[in-house]
């Protein structure tokens, strides 16, 4: 009774089906509660911050504190200005921030409320304290989905805050892209590793993975700090990590403090963190560490190890451009046939991009940004696989399909383990291919007959 | 601890003599548990499995709402997809009725929907798209109800949500062909949604009894029945933040009385059921339903007298979405030898919390539409043992080291009802006695 999708691809306008995307607020405030001390704030109704909260604590099973402006129908005909500054007056009186990042939501974005101005209006008012920090991103959500959101979130950090003092420093910033929060340890460790100073910008780590204490923080010890946004604007380089995530706060931090950039895909899989690995290297001047590279070695003995179950095998990925790029070319080079990619989001670049990784190995695939899952289904309806990567979502088609899924992205509300192992890098690989693996070997398993039975495997 | 001045009125001590002012809407910058008239709306009607439930709007609020509520269907799955029209940029300038009209065909097309519900959110009050206009059209086109929600995020608070999806019920049933004469000994559950299969539970004691069961408003919903709910000679209304405004328009439209009642813990299921008998039933209704109270009280009461024992002067707290669960859950834990040490709500009006500060002790705390920093300092002030809430509060729960339990939309084993007391018990006794508690540093204040 849930396969509702008839296999029958029609085209279809302005009408989305089991969408493969949210909206932008919610990257916002996932990218806020990054930086340490920070409160974001919704500008628009009530449910949008309600929705966002919760959303998140399903995904990540934690508390998410965020602030509303609680839109009335009369600030949806005059304008958000009082409930913003109200808000700014119980925020800082009530929590305490030390920064607030406020976002705005199709309702403000619709009304035309000006932020910077209402920021300054408060503060010259002094409705926000002396020596406390407001900064804003527009994120209508009729625009891109919620990587826009928090791309423009982590753009807007560096905008209000980011500054040259004159003085490089020897500092690397590293603009991690939407992961989670075992994958910002993760590349903390890397860029240790190579003995590089580095500011990430954000830093969800010990916020979305806060240990049980015996009390709640409100504001929990990880997150980015005010002065190492500062600090950015000082540093010699900035690597960021997934282009449609990253490259907008990257290109700020150039624009406003000639901070030089590059832009890597997201580091998972093993070509991918090859490149992030030699970006490290050539800016730390040193050989990539014997640690690391034991790391690569054992990605690689695993994939040649278990090459038998993964050659060949089909697969459907879906979820955000810059994982969704990631994994594909991950699967292509284990020899695995992506041949359904799809992202909810936006983005031509990312139907080329996919498009050119699978050109000598899956040249018919079907590849297609701003898709739905409703399309995802009827592919693979079409096109049976063997293994599908990608959200929660995906276990409506895993059960009409009888076809394993391997979660992986935003959102993941059924399962735990996403958010405190990491992803990227060679160790997040192998946990990636070793997954990959264990799904193609059950499923082998229960399909054997009695006599193909294997126990060594 | 300290409260902001706005929030002063909205706390209290039960027996501090001092009325909580409720109804009102969350401060602006206060980190509110409450969610939006689109969100109220979306909860009542979910459950109509047979109805195509379209999200007009940017693809958020469709996105969040997918298949978040465990209202299950014993046929039809269609409410569980998530139809957006994902509105763009050129739609918010241009306007977005010629999407909807496109959506729905497409849609109504495919599945061949009983009716459709067609929920407008923040922006489209805002661009000022006539989804009313849309609706008609398209309902001429294709013969099946085709009804608007005006559940702009904006317009007010969730229960002003509720008040539009009670409209929208109203709409359906008005139908040409929808009503007819009274049924005898017959009754709407309204305001039940059928979580973990609640609904299910109490139609089988109604039926058990004699008394047939119109319409489930809305838990396991369908279209026709809805219709029929006019002939229901009785509403027995369960959800009463959500609901008594639909009770009281079928009362002026078609005559039918309503009652209030709760299936939350035994003695307020038990006089829900003689309620029901006692108004649409007979002598044999009586005594079929004084045979059903003593045999399933009989079958659970030694379960509920054995976890008692662990649970005996334990401290709850609970944070719910109406105020009518919150009384119940005060009467279903002190049956467990629990006191409620702390209650409150999202939607509770002030009659409400004067109700509920009868049912408790003076020192307990009165709160309406608190916040996590309030709920965790009032956690620890008051050494709770047990948290009931919603999907928010439960980390918050856990970080402090006290048990939890989901009354609302994530709970997965149905509460309702005499075998539901014996699940909330299991439950109870199950969180608030985990040994993982010993586990972690449990840093309270001193008693």
């Amino acid at each position: 009774m849930l396969d509702q999708t008839p296999a029958t691809i029609t085209e279809r306008s302005a009408l989305k089906v089991n969408p493969a995307k949210t909206c932008q607020p919610v990257g916002a405030m996932y990218a806020a509660l990054g930086v340490h001390g920070c409160l974001p704030h919704s500008h628009g109704s009530q449910g949008c911050c309600a929705y966002h909260r919760s959303h998140l604590t399903r995904h990540f099973k934690e508390p998410v504190m965020a602030s509303t402006s609680s839109f009335t129908e009369g600030s949806s005909v005059f304008g958000g200005m009082a409930n913003l500054q109200q808000a700014f007056q119980t925020m800082f009186a009530l929590y305490d921030p030390e920064i607030v990042a406020v976002h705005t939501t199709c309702l403000s974005e619709t009304i035309g409320d000006d932020i910077p101005t209402i920021i300054a209006k408060s503060r010259d008012e002094g409705k926000i304290p002396e020596g406390k920090v407001v900064v804003h991103a527009n994120t209508p959500s009729y625009v891109g989905s919620h990587v826009t959101g928090f791309s423009s979130m982590v753009a807007g950090f560096v905008k209000y805050l980011a500054a040259s003092t004159g003085t490089r420093s020897n500092a690397v910033n590293l603009v991690p892209g939407w992961v989670e929060p075992a994958d910002m340890v993760e590349l903390k460790r890397y860029t240790a590793a190579f003995a590089l100073p580095t500011i990430m910008l954000p830093d969800t780590s010990s916020v979305l993975d806060a240990p049980a204490t015996g009390t709640h923080a409100f504001y929990p010890k990880g997150g980015t700090t005010i002065a190492q946004i500062r600090a950015m604007g000082d540093a010699r380089h900035t690597l960021a990590l997934g282009a449609w995530a990253s490259t907008a706060a990257a290109e700020q931090l150039r624009k406003q403090c000639q901070v030089p950039f590059e832009v890597l895909d997201l580091p998972i899989g093993l070509a991918a963190t090859d490149r992030f690995v030699s970006a490290l290297a050539s800016l730390s001047g040193t050989a990539v560490p014997q640690a690391i590279e034991d790391e690569r070695g054992r990605l690689v003995d695993v994939i040649n190890d278990m090459h038998q179950y993964l050659a060949g095998k089909s697969v459907a990925i879906w979820g955000d451009q810059d994982q969704v790029i990631a994994l594909t070319e991950f699967c292509r080079d284990m020899d695995m046939k992506p041949v359904h990619v799809m992202t909810g989001g936006h983005g031509q670049a990312f139907e080329e991009r996919v498009k050119a990784l699978l050109a000598d190995s899956v040249p018919d695939a079907n590849i297609r940004q701003q898709g739905d899952l409703m399309l995802m289904h009827q592919w693979i309806k079409n096109r049976p696989v063997d293994v599908m990567i990608g959200t929660t979502y995906g276990k409506f088609i895993s059960r009409a399909e009888d076809t394993p899924l391997v979660r992986f992205g935003w959102p993941i509300l059924d399962r735990v383990g996403h958010s405190y192992f990491a992803s990227v890098g060679y160790t997040g690989g192998l946990r990636l291919a070793t997954q990959l693996i264990t799904a193609i070997q059950e499923r082998q398993d229960r399909d054997a007959p009695d006599h193909a039975l294997e126990l060594v495997m | 601890m300290d409260l902001l001045t706005d929030r002063q009125g909205s706390v209290a001590r039960a027996g501090d003599g001092r009325a909580i002012v409720a109804g009102r809407r969350s401060v602006a910058g206060s980190v509110s548990q409450r969610a939006c008239t689109f969100c109220g709306s979306r909860v009542v009607l979910y459950p109509i499995a047979d109805a195509l439930h379209l999200v007009h709007g940017p693809v958020g609020c469709a996105g969040y709402t997918w298949d978040i509520r465990g209202a299950l269907s014993s046929g039809p799955q269609l409410h569980r997809l998530s139809f957006s029209t994902d509105m763009r940029e050129q739609e918010v300038i241009r306007g977005g009725e010629k999407s909807l009209a496109h959506a729905l065909r497409v849609l109504i097309g495919r599945h061949r929907p009983a009716c459709a519900f067609v929920y407008a959110t923040c922006i489209v009050g805002v661009i000022g798209d006539d989804v009313g206009a849309v609706c008609r059209t398209i309902e001429a086109e294709t013969g099946i109800p085709v009804i608007p929600v005006a559940s702009e995020g904006f317009k007010g608070t969730k229960k002003d949500g509720y008040a539009a999806a009670c409209g929208a019920l109203l709409d359906l049933m008005g139908r040409p062909g929808a009503g007819g004469p009274t049924i005898p000994k017959s009754v709407n559950i309204v305001g039940d949604f059928n979580v973990a299969g609640e609904s299910w539970l109490i139609r089988s004691y109604l039926e058990r009894m004699g008394i047939e069961v119109v319409a489930c408003l809305t838990g396991d919903g369908r279209v026709d029945d809805i219709q029929r709910a006019p002939r229901a000679a009785l509403n027995l209304v369960q959800c009463a933040g959500s609901m008594t405004r639909l009770a009281k328009a079928m009362r002026d439209r078609w005559n039918i009385p309503f009652e209030q009642v709760s299936f939350i813990g035994l003695e307020d299921t038990a006089a829900a059921l003689y309620k029901a008998a006692e108004l649409v039933g007979d002598a044999d209704t009586l005594a079929r339903t004084r045979e059903l109270v003593r045999s399933e009280m009989a079958a659970v009461k030694p379960e509920l007298a054995r976890l008692r024992t662990d649970l005996e002067g334990r401290r709850a707290a609970l944070y719910v979405g109406g105020a009518f669960k919150a009384f119940s859950l005060v009467r279903a834990l002190r049956q467990l030898g629990m006191r409620t040490v702390m209650a409150g709500t999202q939607t509770g009006g002030g009659d409400d919390y004067e109700h509920l500060k009868s049912l408790v002790d003076p020192d307990t705390i009165i709160a309406d539409d608190t916040n996590p920093l309030e709920l965790a300092a009032f956690l620890q002030s008051e050494r709770v043992d047990l948290f009931i809430g919603g999907v928010k509060e439960r980390p918050i729960a856990y970080k402090l080291g006290i048990g939890f339990c989901d009354h609302n939309h994530e709970r997965k084993i149905g509460l309702a009802g005499f075998a539901g007391m014996v699940s909330f018990a299991r439950e109870v006794h199950a969180t608030v006695t985990s040994p993982v508690w010993s586990l972690m540093p449990r840093q309270r204040v001193a008693p």
